[in-house]
């Protein structure tokens, strides 16, 4: 065996002539490299900013919180322990606007005390966070302000009390922009909360005592000592320590998701390489032939080649890692609504470590299948082909490189997710994309040739036919283009879907305007309001809040103290909004036992949604004994609900009948249909000034809300299904490329028998055109079962694709292939014959 | 004189996916050291099967062949490379340079193949003795025919052959250029006192050898000089 500095010398020498072609196997790989080292150094970013700003991200040392006020103990133990402490409660509520007469439902944070100790309320004006609490004075969500053309020292009206805006509120601890989109931020002080009437009975409040501690240190050992003592009193204590593990597995899911979304880029390149290489490894065939008659054993000719691809990979790698070190500094744009702090991109050795090591590994793997055959090649290839050259096929080996790649896409799906099932899920659905569109590439090359249209015009015929005759380069292009396409339309379609639903689900006779918290008091007066304005009031409910206190044998108390029984202290400590009526509601179908509508004695027979039911191991003629609001009420489980829960109407887990619960302290939730967006805003500034602690959502907020985070979302998945798209049109220009060598003879032949420029320009442009028609169309078909998948499984609604954007898609794709397809074929065509010849010689 | 290359009964049958084709059929001969000799036949006839099988760039069917004492049926392909690189040289039709290599480092590859550490000097002597010291930094594609051949040839002779086998290697020549590097060809091989193996269809230059063999169907038809 020859030595390793001979077989360098000799990868190197080989090179030479080949490394713009050799550049080209690299680029497929490159994009995918750089999305993944993006992402990695992302995660290393945000896993170092999560560590560092841990503290400012909670705002305190430790936070208490509670949905029901705090008892003076428990007041007296946070001042015992904390050298500060500050009290906020927080809830859902409408404000208004009065200059604008804008009203819209926020998110009222009354706050007493210093908070945050660590990290700032971030203010327009910077003093307003502490000007605030000075008077009667609020900070509002600076989008809130911007989208109400209110500014500082203009007024908003919370409840009953007018505050003057003391500034406009850029960030706050913990605070993200997706959540400050959906449910935007007013301050207020605490001291003026019951003034605004808002806390009344049946409003859902959020109560947190903010503690800063003398010693931070001293956080795990007050929790050792009082923390039963507080979840006995229902009180949830949460630690910096907490939120650095809440936020680092918000934020590794969020990396792992991208993670995964940028190797399938990776491997759709890697698909373009092992094309490449397979073309590679037919054109040097002679040379590997000649090499072995000079004496070459076939290891060492294997090895050249190998030494070449590992250059490549490290190279396309490296280079893939630092272009991924430069885009990860747009990710935190990118991510900007996500994020609870900004973040400071620095470069991550590891993370640049970590996409070579992958690129080298898999750029390998996937040009192994091609280059064992290099073992195969017979030195009697120099007189020609030899009759027994056994395909390729057949090579036990290659299987084995199959096995290989499979393995390594499972571990790397294990090492990302760090769960097999849901490794063995990913990479069983990717394994099973590419071989559908394999699958389908390799129908329809069949199909054409099935039944090619003899009677076509020869250059559409030449064009078509070329899809599948010798080195074309179909499959691959259908599987790079149509899975980037998938992505795309799948993505539109969805989010269409959604949106379209949001909106049939309010057409016609539906309610688009729910109003919450209605008090009892309240019920007749807003009820006439609705229909003095010629409006239906489609449903009135009521609501009365609850608690379990045993379910069969089981006690709340008990299970409060049994760590082992997570799941069941979660159903015994949230509490229960509930209804009573005698009538299943249009959303609901019973599934097990039997509707019960009017209670007359012994245990009241209430009916469960299934899915809860199933979740807590709750059954037919199980005995749960509610707490309401003081008075204890024993129930048996008569029935079990299957629940729609989709658009805008009110759906509970758990259904009294009539007969039981007329009595208790309840609020009511009213459902009515606005025609215009005009009625619909005075009937909401005539709720709020007339009834300021009723809520209100209407389908145009919904509507926002769920565009906003749609496409914010979708901003992401876009951003990396154009990783793919992108991977795929490099894979399409390298596949353009070699192909071309593969092409010349032919050009040659056409131009020699009389072919002119224009004959040949649409020759390749037939085939660009049947190729990115093929591939788009395949990827949109595949799009649009998997979105009727979505609509028929998921959603349960009826698919009803937009053609148009789908159209643009499949219109662009195509033409982009053609482009490319003719720009890179215009070498051969401005060059005189012989000189090709020359130069392939 | 001992034979440098013996074949005895030697049979090539290629299978397909549905017959079995004989291309060469029981061949016996001998070929003594230091000779030149002609293989000459029709297109079809097996000519350039057998000189694949002598220099052990394929394996028999059945038969045994040997080569400068060793037997090359025992040898797997990694010892027949080994072989090939110490004892074989060869000339092409069509040339059969590496593309990607210049003119010195084709020639270079045999002996670096050898480990030998003169191969760059010994590559620039053969170049300069076949008239291309001139264009040793050129690549394949940058030279003309004759000049490819004789590249070829410096390179068949680098590593000090004792056997040198050549497939139609004027085949891909104009007349003129033929003459030249039949010329150098044997000149070389004289100088070298290599065995000379051509396949031809010229008999103008089979007539050059010392021995012809004729072959046709598979099978030798007459040997004798």
């Amino acid at each position: 065996m020859n030595g390793a500095s001979w077989l360098l010398k000799m990868a190197w020498r080989d090179s030479r002539r080949n490394r713009s072609r050799l550049f080209l196997f690299m680029a497929s790989i490159v994009l995918g490299i750089a999305a993944l080292t993006a992402i990695y150094s992302l995660g290393f970013n945000l896993n170092n900013q999560i560590d560092e700003q841990a503290a400012s991200l909670l705002g305190a040392d430790m936070e208490w919180v509670g949905n029901k006020p705090f008892e003076a103990s428990e007041r007296a133990l946070a001042d015992s322990v904390a050298a500060a402490t500050s009290e906020e409660m927080s809830f859902g509520s409408m404000v208004y606007f009065p200059a604008t007469g804008g009203s819209r439902l926020v998110q009222i944070r009354a706050l007493k005390g210093d908070f945050p100790y660590y990290g700032t309320l971030e203010t327009l004006p910077a003093a307003a966070s502490a000007d605030f609490r000075t008077g009667k004075k609020a900070l509002v969500d600076q989008n809130l302000l911007l989208q109400y053309r209110a500014g500082v020292g203009d007024s908003i009206k919370v409840g009953e009390v007018t505050f003057e805006i003391a500034g406009s509120l850029i960030d706050a601890p913990g605070q993200t922009g997706i959540v400050a989109a959906v449910a935007p931020v007013v301050y207020i002080p605490l001291s003026y909360l019951e003034a605004t009437g808002l806390e009344q009975k049946g409003s859902r409040i959020n109560y947190r005592l903010l503690l800063r501690m003398p010693d931070p240190s001293g956080v795990d050992t007050f929790i050792k000592n009082h923390k039963e003592r507080l979840e006995t009193a229902e009180v949830t204590i949460r630690t910096v320590e907490d939120q650095k593990d809440s936020t680092g597995r918000l934020f590794r899911n969020l990396t792992v998701f991208l993670g995964l979304a940028g190797f399938v880029a990776l491997l759709l390149g890697c698909v373009g390489v092992a094309s490449a290489v397979h073309i590679y490894v037919k054109e040097k065939v002679n040379t590997i032939a000649i090499l072995r008659c000079l004496g070459v054993r076939a290891k060492e000719a294997f090895l050249i080649f190998l030494i070449q691809i590992i250059c490549i990979g490290f190279t396309g790698s490296l280079i893939g890692a630092l272009a991924g070190s430069f885009l990860q500094r747009f990710l935190p744009v990118l991510l900007a609504d996500f994020l609870p702090f900004a973040l400071d991109p620095v470069i991550s050795v590891p993370a640049i470590a970590q996409g070579i090591l992958l690129g080298v590994i898999i750029s390998v793997l996937f040009s192994l299948i091609s280059f064992i055959s290099i073992r195969n090649i017979s030195p009697l290839h120099v007189f020609r082909i030899s009759f027994e050259d056994s395909p390729v096929d057949k090579d036990p080996l290659r299987w084995l490189i199959y096995s290989l790649i499979c393995v390594f896409i499972l571990v790397f799906a294990f090492w990302q997710l760090q769960d097999w099932s849901t490794a063995f899920a990913f990479s069983a659905g990717i394994m099973g994309a590419f071989l559908l569109l394999v699958g389908v590439a390799r129908g329809i090359t069949w199909l054409i040739r099935r039944f090619f249209p003899v009677h076509w015009g020869y250059l559409a015929r030449q064009g078509l036919a070329n899809l599948f005759r010798p080195n074309n380069q179909t499959v691959i292009l259908v599987v790079a283009i149509g899975l980037g396409t998938m992505l795309i339309c799948t993505l539109l379609l969805s989010r269409d879907m959604l949106l379209n639903q949001i909106q049939v689900s309010t057409s016609e006779d539906r309610p688009n305007m729910v109003l919450f918290d209605v008090q009892e008091e309240q019920l007749q007066a807003l009820s006439q309001l609705i229909t003095d304005r010629n409006l239906p009031l489609l449903q009135s409910v009521p609501i009365v809040n609850t608690r379990l206190e045993k379910m069969n044998s089981l006690d709340a108390a008990a299970v409060r103290k049994d760590s082992t029984r997570r799941r069941l202290q979660g159903m015994f400590r949230r509490e229960y909004r509930v209804t009573y009526r005698d009538t299943l509601s249009t959303t609901e179908k019973i599934t097990k036992g039997s509707w019960v509508g009017q209670f007359t004695n012994g245990l009241v027979p209430v009916s469960v949604e299934a899915g809860f039911a199933d979740r807590n191991r709750i059954d037919l003629g199980d005995t749960l004994q509610f707490n309401v609001q003081g008075s204890l009420v024993m129930a048996s489980v008569a029935s079990l609900r299957e629940v729609d829960w989709r658009g805008m109407q009110t759906n509970f887990v758990i259904v009294f009948p009539k007969g039981i619960l007329e009595e208790a302290p309840q609020f009511h939730v009213l459902l009515t249909r606005m025609p215009t967006l005009d009625q619909s805003a005075d009937f909401q500034q005539e709720v709020v000034t007339h009834y300021p602690n009723v809520s209100i959502v209407d389908l145009s907020l919904v509507f926002n809300i769920v565009d906003k985070i749609t496409d914010k979302v979708g901003f992401v998945i876009r951003f990396l299904a154009g990783f793919s798209m992108l991977t795929g049109l490099i894979v399409l220009i390298t596949s353009v490329l070699i192909s071309k060598y593969q092409r010349i003879r032919e050009s040659i032949l056409l131009r020699t028998l009389g072919a002119v420029r224009k004959q040949i320009l649409f020759i390749t442009g037939w085939e660009y055109f049947f190729l990115g028609a093929i591939a788009s169309l395949t990827g949109i078909g595949l799009a649009v079962t998997a979105s009727w998948g979505l609509a028929r499984f998921s959603f349960e609604t009826d698919f009803q694709p937009d053609l148009l954007p789908v159209t643009f898609v499949f219109a662009a794709i195509t033409a982009i292939t053609v482009v490319i397809g003719l720009i890179n074929s215009s070498g051969i065509l401005s060059q005189s014959p012989l000189e090709i010849l020359r130069q392939e010689s | 004189m001992s034979p440098i290359l013996q074949l005895t009964d030697v049979s090539k049958k290629y299978r397909t996916a549905t017959t079995a084709l004989t291309v060469l059929d029981a061949v016996s001969l001998a070929i003594a050291e230091g000779t030149t000799v002609a293989i000459v036949g029709p297109s079809g006839s097996g000519k350039t099967t057998l000189l694949g099988l002598c220099a052990g760039l394929d394996q028999a069917t059945s038969g045994t062949i040997t080569l400068n004492g060793i037997l090359l049926n025992e040898q797997n392909e990694d010892q027949l490379a080994g072989i090939r690189n110490a004892h074989v040289g060869f000339i092409f039709q069509n040339f059969q340079l590496l593309p990607t290599l210049t003119a010195l480092e084709n020639v270079m590859v045999p002996m670096e193949l050898n480990g030998n550490r003169q191969a760059r000097a010994h590559a620039m002597e053969l170049l300069d003795k076949v008239g291309l010291a001139e264009r040793m930094h050129h690549y394949p594609s940058q030279l003309s025919g004759g000049e490819q051949q004789r590249v070829s040839l410096a390179r068949a002779f680098s590593n000090r052959p004792k056997i040198l086998f050549a497939d139609e290697p004027t085949g891909n020549l104009d007349n003129e250029t033929s003459k030249k590097v039949v010329k150098l060809l044997f000149d070389l091989n004289t100088e070298a006192g290599t065995t000379l193996v051509l396949v031809t269809h010229d008999l103008e230059l089979a007539a050059k050898t010392q021995q012809i063999i004729r072959i046709k169907g598979g099978r030798i038809n007459h040997d004798g000089a």
